[in-house]
């Protein structure tokens, strides 16, 4: 068994082994959780430490046969990209659970067990490299995140997890309807394996040159559909600010912190990966509604009175940005991109266990409620403080590298060959500013209007350890993202090159297309 | 001779047991014991020899003699062995959980457990069919014992309104069969099926006539699997019958009108069939062409109409109909990979689908309460066991993974694309997508929403309360070694 195998299955193990404990001893419950959630990010840390950064493809492969018939099997492994991710859901999670212990307080097992199960399914996604398997752990984590919305969540739960489903799932369907006909084109047309069917990502990656532009555009589509939803892009984003604003704090942590990235990590590993050519083909378009969303996610950040939907519509805001550098199909765009989707994990994760924080103290996140809290809770002001600026973008924290990198992509990107993609979403971040400083000075600062507010106690030591860590890394994305960065590198310049080969092979006409294509044609 | 006689034990048991048990009845009236182990005894057997003539059929006995002993009326392949094996799991499953049932109404007879032995004699003479008229024979068995079955609980008026409606519509859509069949025997000039096919193949049969009984075949075989727009006396049949049998007509019904129409399709539509050159051919393309409509707009129609429903019983009804135009995809790809793959989902479908509707049996009461989608308020609360196996069931309905259900749906989807049906794969996506708001608005009653009734406050530990964790950890295992039960289907064909 590799570390990477033991870090999938630990949550399993530990989700089934919550269903063994009395569900009256909470304590034992939340402990069991949390604990099988840190040896998962124990040894997570052996598979950061040794990956080698420099190698080219991806590492603790294992491939097992599952389904003979189809040629489905439990195919894993890594590459630079997926490590980050697979590192942010073994951080994140224990955090999460750490906020669980203050924020939920009913039917605890049924609790853990869904989370969980959810980190199982998370880590199968940022592993998987069988399209089958992907689909399979695609789909395992609406379950639990559907239970975890519409039991532990806020007033209109049940909207906002049926919500959730059905949208998840719209987009899954179509997927799965391409994933089956890339495997009978691949498997069967392309290479006449005797099953006449595969789901093997790397075979498929290998000759996904086979695939004729015109059914490219299709699969593109269907696998952006399901992609986009789970970002969300603008106008797919719809189910998010009440997913956000109904879940349980934890929910909303690992709603923004992992869950998310699923999409923006699909987009990379399967639509630029194996269509390189609808790729550029629909880099446009899509980093379009990415500044749209960018533009249009701040803008109603700004008039929302609600705390938790402010971080919840920036998190539309902020995934715009991630969009937009990875169609900007260059190195510094996606490197910026995969940066950007490790420190929206960290920093908005943190934002929202600052909400709960108050919101647990208070049951309200309504900011007229609050004002001048700075001066009864200094530290957790200061904290928030941070957080905040981290998403802002301010230099010296995590916020800004990846904004800064995305934007220079899309500045330099010879794909959308265009200046005004990036120009309008630099406007976005001062739009950040905006809404978030607003937000932080109209809840922390001025009097102590509220009388309920005066006998707020600061931190306690479950939020500091919550926190500090976040922190940490806040900060340490910011002074020195090379850490992270340089993990990325390979697998992101491997992809660059098979792209740039494709945009060259498209200018030459090698790759004959249909018309509709202003944009590489300049170049 | 004996190999041969061995093969016909299991449609021999059933027939004699049948009769057997009747006779019983009649001698010692009282005892509702005998008709009751009687059969379980009869379909454990029954079962027990189709699962060695399976076997037998995959080690390659010539199983020629025993076609001959039957005149060739029947057959004894592979396919037939599946079939029997999964009616007899089906029909077991029904009689485990009726006992229980049938007690909280107090209505337990003997004549049930008869009844059940002749609906699975009918269904495995379906199954067994190399003949238009043992086919005949099979479906009107079964039918007939269908609307005795669903009137069963005489004193309620929904279920003699089912009875009726569904013996009224049957008889109709016999008469479509029976038509059909007639046709078909004119224009051929035979009643076995290869000989049939041989005269489509070779171009001798009357083109005309041939299309023309097809058609009404087509007809006849979608009524008795509820397909659009045959489906109509399905959803109030279903709901106004007893649950178990229900449950039972809605299964092992189904699979049976399915293997009938895989056996027809392949005798109509003969694989890699080539007009060109015959001088009167049959339009395949035309026919397939209609079952894909058929396939499209049952699983349409039988999601969207199942959105409105406000009884879970007559939601699992509407759902059903959907899932027979899933199932029809696999006689719509008309390969190898299509049948297999509507065999693989028609075995995923038996248990879920039979186990939803025991968990149904368990908490209604009096034929007719407790049935709305209101009364499952808060039962995760008040039974977390069953509440849990209920949203594996809808889970797998809904065709999420790593429930059996998605799977089932996968290979479907997996055989129509292949053979170009792709349009039907995305009808098919959006039918599952509207479905999954019906099956997750269980959940959302039994987890999200809670309530101080009484349902499922108290139940009684019995057998169908075993049986559902039976069934669910079915549906889990073949979600997570769909392999294993794909590549048995496969030795079947």
């Amino acid at each position: 068994m590799t570390i990477l195998i033991a870090t999938l299955i630990i949550p399993l193990i530990g989700a089934f082994g919550v269903l063994f404990l009395n569900k009256d001893n909470r304590k034992l419950i939340e402990m069991f959780s949390l604990g099988t959630s840190l040896v998962a990010f124990l040894v997570s840390l052996g598979l950061f430490f040794s990956f080698n950064s420099n190698a080219e493809g991806f590492q603790f492969v294992t491939d097992v046969t599952w389904i003979p018939a189809i040629d489905a099997g439990f195919r894993v492994g890594l590459d630079g990209m997926s490590l980050l991710m697979v590192m942010l859901t073994t951080f994140i999670t224990p955090i999460a659970l750490l906020s669980s212990i203050n924020s939920i307080n009913k039917r605890h097992k049924e609790y853990y067990f869904m989370f969980l199960m959810l980190q199982f399914g998370m880590l199968g996604v940022f592993l998987s490299l069988d399209l089958f398997l992907f689909y399979i752990f695609w789909e395992i984590i609406l379950i639990p995140m559907y239970f975890i919305i519409g039991i532990w969540g806020g007033k209109d739960r049940i909207y906002a997890a049926v919500k959730f489903f059905v949208y998840t799932i719209v987009g899954s369907l179509f997927m799965l309807v391409a994933i089956v006909w890339l495997g009978l084109h691949i498997g069967g047309d392309v290479l006449s394996l005797p099953t006449g069917f595969t789901s093997d990502y790397l075979l498929i990656k290998q000759h996904s040159a086979a695939i004729a532009p015109d059914v490219q555009n299709w699969l593109f589509l269907a696998f952006a559909l399901s992609f986009l939803i789970k970002v969300p892009l603008f106008p797919l984003h719809t189910w998010l600010p009440d997913a956000h604003t109904m879940a349980p704090t934890p929910g909303s942590v690992i709603l923004a912190g992992v869950l998310l990235k699923m999409g923006t990590y699909g987009l990379i590993r399967f639509n630029l990966e194996l269509f390189p050519v609808s790729s550029i083909d629909w880099a446009g378009p899509i980093s379009f509604l990415a500044v749209v969303g960018i533009i249009y996610g701040a803008l109603v950040a700004l008039v929302q009175t609600d705390v938790k939907k402010i971080i919840a519509y920036s998190s539309v805001a902020h995934l715009g940005f991630v969009v937009l550098g990875i169609f900007a199909m260059n190195e510094t765009g996606i490197q910026g991109a995969i940066i950007q989707m490790v420190n929206h994990g960290l920093s908005t994760g943190a934002l929202f266990i600052c909400v709960g924080i108050i919101y647990e103290r208070r049951h309200t996140r309504e900011i007229s409620e609050f004002g001048g809290l700075a001066r009864v809770m200094p530290i957790y002001t200061i904290i928030f403080g941070i957080a905040m600026f981290a998403s802002v973008g301010l230099p010296g924290l995590n916020g800004f590298i990846g904004e800064f990198l995305t934007l220079l992509g899309a500045f330099t990107s010879t794909v959308l060959d265009n200046i005004w993609y990036a120009v309008v979403a630099t406007t976005g971040v001062i739009f950040a500013a905006c809404y978030l400083l607003w937000m932080f000075g109209r809840i922390m600062f001025g009097a102590l209007s509220n009388k309920e507010n005066e006998g707020l106690s600061d931190l306690n030591k479950t939020e500091w350890a919550m926190l500090v860590p976040l922190v940490i890394f806040i900060v340490w994305l910011g002074v020195y993202p090379n850490t992270f960065m340089s993990k990325s590198e390979t697998s992101t310049k491997q992809l660059v090159k098979k792209i740039e080969q494709v945009e060259l092979d498209l200018n030459n006409g090698t790759i004959n297309m249909e018309p509709k294509k202003e944009l590489t044609e300049n170049n | 001779m004996s190999s041969e006689f061995i093969l016909l034990l299991p449609l021999i048991i059933v027939a004699i047991m049948s009769v057997i048990s009747i006779l019983v009845d009649a001698i010692n009236p009282n005892s509702k014991n005998s008709g009751y182990y009687l059969s379980i005894i009869s379909i454990v057997a029954v079962g027990g020899f189709a699962l060695n003539n399976f076997y037998l059929n995959i080690s390659g006995i010539n199983l020629e003699g025993a076609n001959l002993i039957t005149s060739n009326m029947l057959t004894f392949g592979g396919f037939s062995a599946f079939f029997d094996l999964l009616f007899c799991v089906g029909a077991l499953l029904i009689i485990l959980n009726a006992r229980n049932y049938l007690d909280s109404v107090k209505t337990e007879l003997n004549e049930f457990y008869n009844l059940v032995l002749y609906a699975l004699a009918g269904m495995m003479i379906m199954a067994h069919s190399n003949h238009l008229l043992t086919l005949f024979i099979g479906i009107e068995l079964m039918s007939i014992t269908f609307y005795i079955m669903a009137g069963y609980f005489r004193f309620a008026a929904l279920s003699v309104e089912a009875s009726l409606k569904y013996f009224l519509l049957g008889a109709f859509s016999t008469g479509f069969l029976v038509y059909g069949m007639a046709m078909l025997y004119g224009s051929t000039g035979s009643m076995f099926f290869p000989e049939i096919t041989a005269a489509i193949v070779n171009g001798t049969a009357n083109s005309a006539y041939l299309m023309f009984g097809a058609a009404l075949m087509i007809m006849g075989l979608s009524f008795k699997s509820s397909a659009f727009p045959f489906h109509q006396w399905a959803p109030d049949v279903y709901s106004g019958a007893p649950t178990v049998v229900t449950a039972f007509m809605s299964t092992a019904g189904k699979a049976a009108a399915l293997s009938a129409f895989i056996i027809i399709a392949k005798t109509i539509i003969p694989m890699g069939f080539d007009p060109s050159g015959l001088e009167s051919a049959i339009n395949t393309d035309k026919l397939i062409t209609a079952i894909a409509a058929i396939s499209a707009l049952t699983m349409l129609v039988g999601n969207i109409t199942a959105l409105v429903q406000k009884n879970v019983k007559r939601m699992l009804a509407y759902s059903s109909v959907a899932h027979a135009g899933y199932m029809l995809m696999g006689i719509v790809a008309n390969t190898a990979a299509g049948w297999s793959a509507l065999m693989f989902y028609v075995v995923v479908y038996t248990f879920m689908q039979i186990g939803a509707f025991i968990i149904v049996g368990l908490l209604e009461r009096d034929t007719d309460k407790y049935l709305e989608y209101d009364d499952y308020a808060g039962l995760s609360k008040r039974q977390p066991a069953l509440a849990a196996i209920m949203a594996i069931f809808m889970f797998s309905l809904a065709g999420i993974p790593p429930m059996a259900g998605f799977f089932g749906k996968y290979y479907l989807f997996m055989s129509v694309i292949n053979t170009g049906h792709l349009w039907l794969a995305l009808v098919a996506v959006v039918s599952s997508i509207i479905s999954v708001v019906f099956y997750i608005g269980l959940i959302v009653k039994m987890y999200f929403t809670d309530s101080e009734d009484v349902l499922g406050k108290s139940l009684p530990w019995n057998a169908s309360r075993i049986l559902i964790f039976v069934t669910s950890a079915v549906v889990l295992i073949i979600g997570l070694n769909p392999g294993g039960m794909l590549s048995f289907i496969k030795s079947a064909l």
